[in-house]
């Protein structure tokens, strides 16, 4: 990979270089300018927010707005904090990406090593799920889990979300599979492994990369998801994005920006997180199979 | 222990034409078969259909008199050694070969004697914890036919195996898979399109062509009596030389015509060829080999040619000399022999050692 890339990069002047530079410093600080300021406001009392500068480092330094985010801001009627919210988050992402990253995974590999009659034209329909405008489905889906028991729940939330994820997440494992090489299914065959088998044993172990980007692309999807929260959760299975709103939009009380700022970037925090551990994986994944190694 | 036999298989992809066309073949217990033929011949479906990995179109497969059609690939208890070797990636040396094992559900500590046995007898010990991609493209050769070996399958089905490999390590492994195979015993069905493969490992080869059998049979015999134009052509380096000719009775004796020369058979071989003194249009094929710079004290037959072009080959010379009526014919000579590119050459072919060809069937025309 090292060898490979001083191989290709094209040689520049030291000139040149620092102009590349410059323009990148430029734009990754026009990109982080308001985190910058989110996270400097969330560490100021409330009454320097409203009396002075936005961009203005703290004058008194408080994590107070982080723990009333978190433990004692009013979310709609309960004074909570978004702390519980957050829990109903982990517990629709968690089994949702897991199912959905699965069953793609399923999907790829019958779609390319047990292939059937007609299977390019099911692969052709599943990626509509991909073009699917979310309102379209909200109708049909609130029926669903009305018929299925699930409205107001978090299973009724992970059954939404592995629904609409299974389109990318099949597009993602096929497009990898069709890459690795069928003689080793073969040989597995030969050898005496079954269906399950093979998928287990061969297939899962070599498709690291696919897994990391399938994940990252449905835990981003999922948790930042509001609308099917907003329109199917009940009180207790809201996810955090319904409850951040719920903070910020209330008409009642003081405005606590800071508070609100504080919220923010909790509920931003868990993609962040998956973003810096595998994002480096998520760039690999996606040229697997792109170029041979 | 097995034999395996096809009867009237065949292999049809949709709607084309079939891959494999209603093909019988008998493989003997413990016999060294070889599928030769070039690309697209149908030798690997073939090979495919008989370890189950391709469903038979049409026809019946038998391993030891019990028909397999529609038995699982897991339970024929064959093995394959795959061209790119196929080996699990993210496993070590040791886990591929203990794979299908420990699928089959063998006890732990014969795997590991199996393991250590195959080990030794293919000189892959010191292999058995490192990854396939740490490993030379002759190594995981090995590896491959390790995993093959340990299951002690009923037969061992080779899809290619030499191909990937250099030139030398090639021929090394060739020697190495038929004492592997007398060894063994059991019974080897090799796919390859190299006739070099098939002459020096096969007790027998197979010659297919566009889905059908040309011609089976031990190696020298088939090399001796091609029984058509494709495999007269495909068998040896540089093939046999084919020459569109046509007879002519010339009071008693019987001539051919072939590209401005005449050839006059001898009595007693015009005897044997006696069925064809009918015919007009005839292919004569003369093998390089067959064609000498002298004349055998007026044994052989002198052609005037001129010289094309000259391979020196180290072991042996390559002359590509055109006869007179314009048609290129190639011969091996000595080593030692030159010639200048466009001048006249003599050279005496061994009529003896001719072989006609019917120009309508392809087939060969045999002496009685």
């Amino acid at each position: 990979m090292a060898v490979a890339s001083v191989e290709t990069s094209i040689r520049t002047g030291s000139m040149t270089r620092v102009f590349l530079y410059l323009v990148l410093i430029l734009f990754s600080l026009f990109y982080l300018l308001p985190f910058v300021v989110m996270v400097l406001n969330s560490l100021k009392p409330l009454s320097e927010i409203t009396g002075g500068n936005m961009m203005a480092l703290p004058e008194v330094w408080t994590v107070e707005p982080w723990i009333s985010a978190w433990a004692t801001a009013q979310i709609g009627i309960e004074p909570t904090g978004l702390s519980p919210y957050f829990w109903n988050s982990i517990k629709m992402v968690v089994p949702a990406v897991a199912i959905s990253t699965m069953l793609g995974a399923l999907n790829g590999y019958v779609l390319t090593k047990w292939r059937f009659r007609g299977d390019t034209i099911f692969f052709g329909l599943m990626l509509f799920a991909c073009f699917i405008p979310f309102q379209i489905v909200l109708i049909p889906m609130a029926r669903v889990l009305g018929l299925t028991g699930l409205a107001g729940s978090t299973p009724g939330l992970v059954l939404v979300h592995v629904v609409y994820g299974l389109g990318f997440t099949t597009l993602y494992f096929r497009n990898y599979y069709m890459a690795f090489p069928t003689e080793l299914v073969r040989a597995a065959q030969i050898d005496g492994a079954g269906f399950f088998n093979i998928f287990w044993r061969i297939l899962l172990p070599s498709s690291g990369p696919i897994i990391v980007v399938s994940v990252i692309w449905q835990f981003t999807n999922i948790w930042n998801d509001f609308l099917f929260g907003a329109s199917f959760a009940d009180l207790d299975s809201q996810p955090m994005t319904v409850a951040l709103n719920n903070l910020v939009s209330s008409s009642t009380g003081v405005k606590e920006y800071n508070v609100h700022f504080a919220g923010a970037i909790i509920a931003a925090l868990p993609t962040l997180v998956v973003y810096i551990v595998a994002g480096r994986y998520f760039v690999r994944g996606l040229m697997a199979g792109s170029v041979k190694g | 222990m097995s034999e395996i036999t096809l009867r009237n298989v065949s292999k049809i992809y949709g709607s084309d034409d079939a891959a494999v066309n209603n093909i019988n073949l008998d493989i003997k217990d413990g016999e060294f078969m070889v599928l030769l033929g070039p690309s697209g011949c149908g030798k690997s479906t073939t090979l495919r259909m008989i370890a189950g990995l391709e469903s038979i179109t049409a026809g019946d497969i038998f391993i030891d008199g019990k028909l397999i059609n529609d038995i699982d690939p897991a339970e024929r208890d064959l093995a394959i050694v795959f061209q790119n070797y196929a080996l699990y990636p993210h496993m070590n040396v040791a886990a591929n070969l203990a794979f299908g094992l420990k699928l089959r559900k063998v006890p732990k500590d014969q795997i590991e004697s199996r393991i250590l046995k195959t080990a030794n007898t293919l000189g892959i010990s010191e292999l058995l914890t490192r990854r396939p991609r740490e490993l030379s493209g002759g190594q995981q050769q090995r590896v491959a036919l390790g995993r093959a070996m340990v299951r002690e399958p009923v037969a061992f089905l080779f899809d290619e195996p030499l191909s990937n490999l250099d030139a030398k390590l090639r021929a090394t492994m060739r020697t190495e898979l038929v004492k592997l195979h007398n060894d063994l015993g059991t019974t080897i069905i090799h796919v390859t399109h190299d006739q070099v493969e098939a002459m020096t490992m096969g007790d027998r080869i197979c010659i297919m062509r566009k889905g059908i059998i040309e011609q089976v049979g031990k190696p020298l015999e088939v090399y001796r009596n091609p029984a058509n134009i494709f495999v007269a052509g495909f068998l040896a380096s540089p093939p046999m030389n084919l020459i569109e000719g046509s007879f002519e009775q010339e009071g008693d004796s019987l001539k051919i015509e072939v590209s401005g020369i005449t050839l006059t058979i001898p009595a007693h071989f015009a005897n044997a060829y006696g069925n064809v003194h009918s015919r007009k249009d005839v292919i004569l094929g003369i093998r390089p080999e067959d064609i000498y710079t002298d004349s055998n004290d007026g044994r052989y037959t002198c052609m005037e040619t001129q010289v094309v072009a000259v391979e020196a080959l180290g072991p042996e010379t390559i002359m590509v000399v055109k006869l007179p009526g314009g048609k290129e014919i190639s011969a091996r000579l000595d080593r030692s022999f030159r010639a200048p590119i466009g001048s006249a050459l003599k050279l005496y072919a061994d009529i003896e050692r001719m072989h006609l060809f019917d120009p309508e069937t392809e087939k060969a025309i045999v002496a009685r």
